[in-house]
């Protein structure tokens, strides 16, 4: 019986080490401490709110639901609202849809839950993704936005935080494919600043990392309220479960 | 008509309402027959707590379910948008939503629980063979649910998943095409399928499912649970004619199952609070994008609950059809060879054979994947006749029976596992031997299950005193 499993296993094993060779650049880890760092996340809704939010909606998003991140109404009207929308109204984009797909080829889609939507098993989170993602464009003037990026290649939208990192081209080489000696592969052989930008690449790291951070928010606003309640559910469940199980004995230590 | 019965003198208030009550609805004889002297065999283990379990969760369904219907909205411009509505807008929405989606799962993992109880203890066979069919049509109901429900967030995973469902309709010979714009009511999945699901998923299964459920608990109530040794303690009875073996349900279970509550809720809200989306299986990650009919996603599973039948649609290829073919004939040969049949009867055995395999290599590998898929669960239907085996329970059987049961698990599992991979070569084949496994489990039951030397079956149920 346990040589059938460890052969069963032994086959899944071989399927999904199968599964694993396919697929692009590997992902940066989001650094997650800055769920709980609300300055970062005012910072990444002012980033978020200052770039993103001219072409991508929140469609489901209220502008008031920033209040959980600690800012107060006069704060969201002054900051972040247009003068003629209203706290109480979801991020709305004014981009015409037929002009989008002229401009990018696509529609920006809406990143209420972009986070949500970005994560893969096997590659991790919809953050780091996007954390990757956000800091991996490079110039490819072969593409008609002039950019291009290494999470997503060929992907529809400019770098459009490119005067914060600066403008960067990636270097690539042929080698001999290490699996098959008559192939060559292009290998990514890092970056090359071409222009400075307003950050260091230090500075620029943790300002996407507010970004994503206010994203993954974004994405579940609930989520730090329910890992509260969470653990006091446990704690009455605990509680109750013992009880059960002492009533249970002394009900059952009458039956022969 | 039951005598009308008077409260004795100086009875209580409640006392009086009660037999007022009784003279017109059998309250205290139902409760009496349900809980307080129904006698449950004494020795149920753990795996006797999801038949309970499966009713709380369907409580929980329904209750979160009507809450939902409250803030959703059926349309195909309005369902994602409406979800998150209830996930961000409608104060504790979102706990109502995560009860709603990991109910589901866990519906499954309880139901499948319970199945395979009744599997290995017998509790399929005479005299409960209606309570197994009950049971199975119950579980036809719930797939029809999750499958309908699981169309209303209308993310990418609810649109694709459904579309590729309903197109499995459309390889149904002659009629296919038409069958499966019947089910949409459009030539793609759209907003008029969004409505009809809606409507199955909330009115029509539902009254089906809560129906069967009735029906199930009756007729167990009628013949009496099935038990780990598969004695029948309704054989000694006491002087009252009460089993020996027997406790009331109600105190000795519903305490037992208020403490496996218990547990199963730490399990679930855990779930619930800390991981909703589980890694991508109770809430897939592609579902949090809107359905688009123009963006076909790379790779289209179904929820895991469903992907061991979907493995064995996926493993039905043409080669897999030739092998099936392949078998029919070696059957019918072995039939007419060592069978004992009358001359008519091997005739009509080759017949059938070759009708068989005329019609397999005929219609199309995908439309006996869809018989696969469905026969899968039918079979389950025709169990309690499959089962040759002279005692009930795999405790008293060869131990060599354990193995079987083992490997038809370890199988389940793969195939499971395998459906909600990417199709590869190499999974494709193990799928095969796992559908030819699975189904060679069920239909050579007869033969196999009377091999071997049954052990001694006791007069009595096994039980130590806690």
């Amino acid at each position: 019986m346990k040589k059938l499993i460890a052969t069963l296993l032994l086959g899944l094993g071989l399927v999904s080490g199968a599964q694993a060779a396919a697929g692009g650049i590997e992902w940066d880890k989001f650094p997650k401490e800055k769920m709980t760092d609300v300055a970062a996340l005012q910072n990444g809704a002012k980033i978020f709110v200052n770039y993103c939010l001219n072409c991508h909606s929140a469609a489901f998003m209220r502008y008031n639901r920033l209040r959980d991140l600690g800012l107060t109404e006069a704060q969201i009207k002054s900051n972040l609202l247009f003068a003629s929308e209203k706290v109480g109204e979801t991020m709305k984009v004014s981009l015409d849809p037929k002009q989008a797909k002229e401009w990018f080829g696509a529609l920006p889609p809406d990143l209420t839950v972009i986070a949500r939507s970005r994560a893969d098993g096997a590659k991790g989170s919809g953050a780091d993704y996007l954390y990757t993602y956000m800091r991996t464009f490079y110039r490819d003037e072969t593409k008609a936005t002039g950019w291009n990026n290494m999470a997503f290649p060929s992907v529809a939208m400019p770098h459009v935080l490119w005067e914060l990192q600066g403008q960067r081209a990636a270097k690539f080489a042929e080698e001999a494919d290490p699996h098959d000696a008559s192939k060559k592969v292009h290998v990514f052989k890092g970056y090359e600043q071409l222009t400075p930008g307003t950050l260091s690449p230090r500075q620029y790291d943790e300002a996407v990392g507010d970004l994503v951070a206010y994203l993954q928010w974004m994405g579940e606003p609930a989520q730090a309220q329910r890992f509260r309640l969470g653990v006091m559910v446990l704690l009455f469940l605990a509680v109750f479960t013992v009880f059960a199980w002492r009533l249970n004995a002394s009900f059952w230590k009458d039956v022969k | 008509m039951a005598e009308f019965k008077e409260a004795p003198a100086g009875a209580s208030m409640g006392e009086q309402l009660m037999t007022w009550v009784d003279n017109r609805f059998p309250a205290t004889k139902m409760y009496k027959e349900h809980m307080s002297e129904y006698y449950a065999p004494k020795n149920f283990n753990w795996w006797y707590i999801f038949g309970s379990l499966a009713m709380l969760v369907l409580v929980i369904q329904i209750v979160t379910g009507i809450f939902l219907v409250m803030h959703y909205k059926p349309d195909a411009a309005l369902a994602f948008g409406s979800v998150e509505y209830i996930m961000r807008d409608v104060p504790w929405g979102w706990l109502i939503r995560y009860m709603h989606s990991t109910g589901a799962s866990a519906f499954f993992v309880v139901v499948y629980l319970h199945m395979f109880r009744g599997l290995i203890y017998g509790s399929y066979r005479k005299p409960r063979e209606l309570v197994w069919i009950f049971g199975c049509g119950i579980f036809l109901c719930l797939m029809a649910e999750a499958f309908m429900g699981y169309l209303l967030p209308w993310g990418q995973m609810s649109y694709w998943g459904a579309q590729v469902i309903v197109n499995l309709f459309a390889a149904v010979p002659f009629v296919g095409p038409d069958l499966a714009l019947l089910i949409r009511g459009d030539y793609v999945v759209g907003d008029a399928t969004l409505n009809r699901f809606f409507s199955f998923h909330v009115i029509a299964v539902p009254l089906v499912l809560l129906g069967l459920v009735v029906a199930h608990i009756i007729a167990l109530h009628e013949v009496g649970s099935n038990n780990p040794d598969g004695v029948e303690i309704k054989a000694k009875k006491d002087a009252q004619g009460r089993p020996l073996d027997g406790i009331p349900f109600h105190p000795y279970y519903t305490v037992h199952d208020v403490f496996g509550v218990g547990l199963f809720l730490m399990v679930f809200t855990a779930i619930i609070f800390f991981a909703p989306e589980l890694g991508g299986y109770f809430l897939e990650y592609n579902n949090f994008i809107p359905a688009d009919p123009l963006k076909t996603p790379l790779h289209i599973a179904p929820v895991w609950y469903f992907t061991p039948f979907y493995s064995m649609l996926r493993a039905t290829t043409d080669p897999m059809v030739n092998v099936l073919a392949g078998v029919v004939g070696l059957g019918a040969v072995l039939t007419v060879l060592k069978g004992n049949f009358s001359g008519k009867g091997k005739i009509a055995t080759l017949v059938i054979a070759a009708v068989a395999i005329f019609l397999l290599k005929t219609f199309d590998a995908k439309f006996w994947g869809v018989v696969v898929m469905g026969g899968a669960v039918v079979i389950l239907f025709f169990l309690p006749w499959l089962d040759h085996s002279p005692v009930k329970s795999i405790r008293y059987r060869p131990d060599w029976h354990k193995y079987m049961y083992a490997v038809f698990v370890v199988f389940f599992l793969v195939l499971g596992y395998l459906g909600i991979q990417p199709p590869t070569d190499i999974g494709t084949l193990i799928a095969q031997v796992g559908t030819l496994f699975y189904f060679g489990f069920f239909l050579l039951m007869p033969w196999w299950s009377k091999l071997g030397t049954p052990k001694a079956v006791p007069e009595r149920v096994t039980f130590h005193p806690h």
